[in-house]
């Protein structure tokens, strides 16, 4: 395994986050500050606790989860789409180097990137309700998983898109209507039943609802299915990136 | 002398059915300097993509130093290097930090020591801490030389080194290419200036249309298919040809004052002897007797000609 390819990709990655400091962490965790004073405080004040959990309470996972995935598509998609764009891709294409460990380097530095800001986020709201994490542990692995799964969403996007505009697209119009609708901030049970049944074919649904369980112990769906269907989403995602490279589709002529 | 490429019946078809390359059979010396000359879309960059991992073969083999280059692509790409003809490479970062990646993306661990002399050779020591984008073209040239050579390869590929480069760096960048080859490194470089590829080749290689034409010793090749040409100043200039003269390949050049008389220097006899003997008989005086040589110019030129004639 060529470690060495594997620990410049990941460092080059974590370095331009500090290039672009505002961009990469300053800004979701300003709007994220800007959702808890909107949604928490003063909305959030005249709403009845959902599930016997405050709702400003109630909204901290789903607000972690919602710049997790918007992130880490971002993070991932724009880490190899650029070098694409400029084309020193080919450098990384004739290097003696394995789609698993290009993968491992550039999603790896996408999924730090959106930890860091998770916890940045997790930090930042402790300054506006009492946190409370019944389950740390579980936490925690959601949080990776989640990170992992959508840098690797990310990264097809990435290796999709051969313009600026594909990259944004998906994202735009696609992961933040699903995020807003996938339960972030609301419980399922507060939607007509017709609603209900359709939210549950939203993956992030899932994801939020397992997520807010580690916190609170309430959910929208069992934990299990949460888990089984972010470890599926991950799994699929694997399957298209392994794909891309062993077809080389749009890297390899 | 041993190859350290052997390339066997590699062709390439891309999507859409244009064949880039047709059955290219071709083995790089150890240590040599190889020119492939050909015109735009000859094949020259497929091929060199092929061997370096940017394009898939339709079908045929390479190897480097023994190994193929697609079972094997972590041992052979670890002895390449690369300089693509575009200047591809990243705006904000600085020069000693992509020269730091190259080098770790090739699997070699960091060597600062190694990486500062090789900025020093290439006269780029004074602009490490430089963004990339603040550089000048030829500047950036030489931070993809520098990358290609980061990772200390035994073969290096220039495609189209000096395209859109001064006088004077193209010199430099010859002086460079030739340091290496004294270091023991084995360098193939496609050029348009087929000047460069007579003053630096030791071999030269001409593709057209995805068909190797020919790979020769360079001065094989110049003297073997060398044309020559005798060129007769006359006394008094004439109007055309005189017609005892029409059996010989001659033109009338310089308003009349000259005839150019072209000759194979590989026929059996050049025809020198009677062509001065029947320029005599048609009562013309010579001034005075001059020869050149063809340069791989013509030769190239010659051909691409008759392969696409051919064709």
């Amino acid at each position: 395994m060529n470690i060495q390819a594997v620990k410049v990709i990941y460092k080059y990655e974590m370095l331009r986050t500090w290039h672009t400091l505002f961009q990469s962490i300053a800004s979701p965790v300003l709007s994220t500050a800007l959702y808890f004073i909107v949604f928490g405080s003063a909305i959030g004040s005249r709403i009845q606790a959902v599930d016997g959990v405050s709702y400003g309470l109630f909204i901290v996972p789903g607000l972690m989860m919602l710049s997790l995935l918007t992130q880490s598509v971002s993070n991932a998609s724009f880490g190899i789409f650029f070098p694409k764009f400029t084309g020193t891709v080919y450098e990384i294409m004739s290097a003696p180097i394995s789609f698993f460990e290009i993968t491992v380097g550039y999603v790896g530095a996408a999924a730090s990137k959106s930890l860091i800001i998770g916890v940045i986020i997790l930090i930042t709201a402790s300054f506006f309700v009492d946190l409370r994490i019944e389950h740390p542990v579980w936490m925690v692995t959601f949080l990776i998983l989640t990170c992992v799964s959508f840098s690797l969403l990310g990264f097809i996007i990435g290796l999709w898109a051969n313009d600026f505009e594909k990259l944004q697209v998906v994202p735009l119009l696609i992961i933040t209507p699903l995020v807003f609708l996938g339960g972030t901030f609301y419980s399922v049970s507060m939607l007509p039943p017709i609603w209900q049944n359709i939210t549950l074919f939203n993956p992030v649904l899932y994801l939020v609802s397992g997520f807010r369980w580690s916190f609170f112990e309430v959910s929208d769906v069992n934990v299990g299915i949460s888990l089984a269907v972010i470890l599926l989403f991950l799994a699929i995602c694997s399957a298209i990136v392994w794909w891309m490279f062993k077809t080389g589709y749009r890297l390899k002529q | 002398m041993s190859a350290i490429i052997s390339i066997s019946n590699l062709s390439k078809t891309y999507e859409g059915g244009f064949q880039a390359l047709k059955s290219i059979n071709l083995d790089i010396r150890t240590g040599e300097i190889l020119a492939l000359l050909g015109p735009n879309g000859a094949g020259k960059t497929t091929l060199i993509s092929i061997i370096c991992g940017l394009v898939s073969p339709t079908s045929g083999t390479v190897t480097v130093s023994g190994f193929d280059i697609i079972q094997d692509y972590r041992q052979t790409r670890r002895e390449i290097g690369l300089v693509p003809q575009e200047l591809s490479l990243g705006a904000f970062e600085k020069a000693w930090d992509t020269l730091r990646f190259s080098r770790g993306l090739f699997g070699q661990k960091p060597d600062d020591v190694y990486l500062e002399q090789l900025l020093k050779d290439l006269s780029l020591w004074d602009k490490k801490d430089n963004e990339l984008r603040t550089l000048s073209g030829g500047m950036k040239r030489r931070v993809l030389i520098a990358k290609a050579l980061s990772h200390e390869p035994k073969i290096l590929f220039l495609d189209e080194p000096t395209a859109g480069v001064d006088v004077e760096l193209r010199k430099d960048m010859w002086d460079i290419v030739n340091k290496l080859r004294d270091s023991g490194v084995t360098i193939i470089l496609t050029t348009h200036y087929i000047e460069e590829a007579e003053q630096i080749a030791d071999r030269v290689g001409v593709i057209n249309a995805g068909e190797l034409l020919l790979v020769d010793d360079k001065d094989k090749l110049m003297k073997g298919l060398g044309r020559k040409q005798l060129i007769i100043e006359l006394k008094d200039p004439i109007d055309k040809v005189p017609e005892s003269l029409d059996s010989y390949a001659i033109e009338l050049a310089d308003d009349g004052q000259e005839l150019i008389y072209t000759y194979d220097t590989q026929g059996k006899s050049t025809g020198i002897t009677s062509v001065l003997q029947d320029l005599h008989a048609a009562g013309l005086t010579m001034k005075d007797l001059n020869t050149t040589q063809s340069s791989l110019q013509d030769i190239f030129v010659h051909l691409v000609q008759d392969n696409k004639s051919n064709a």
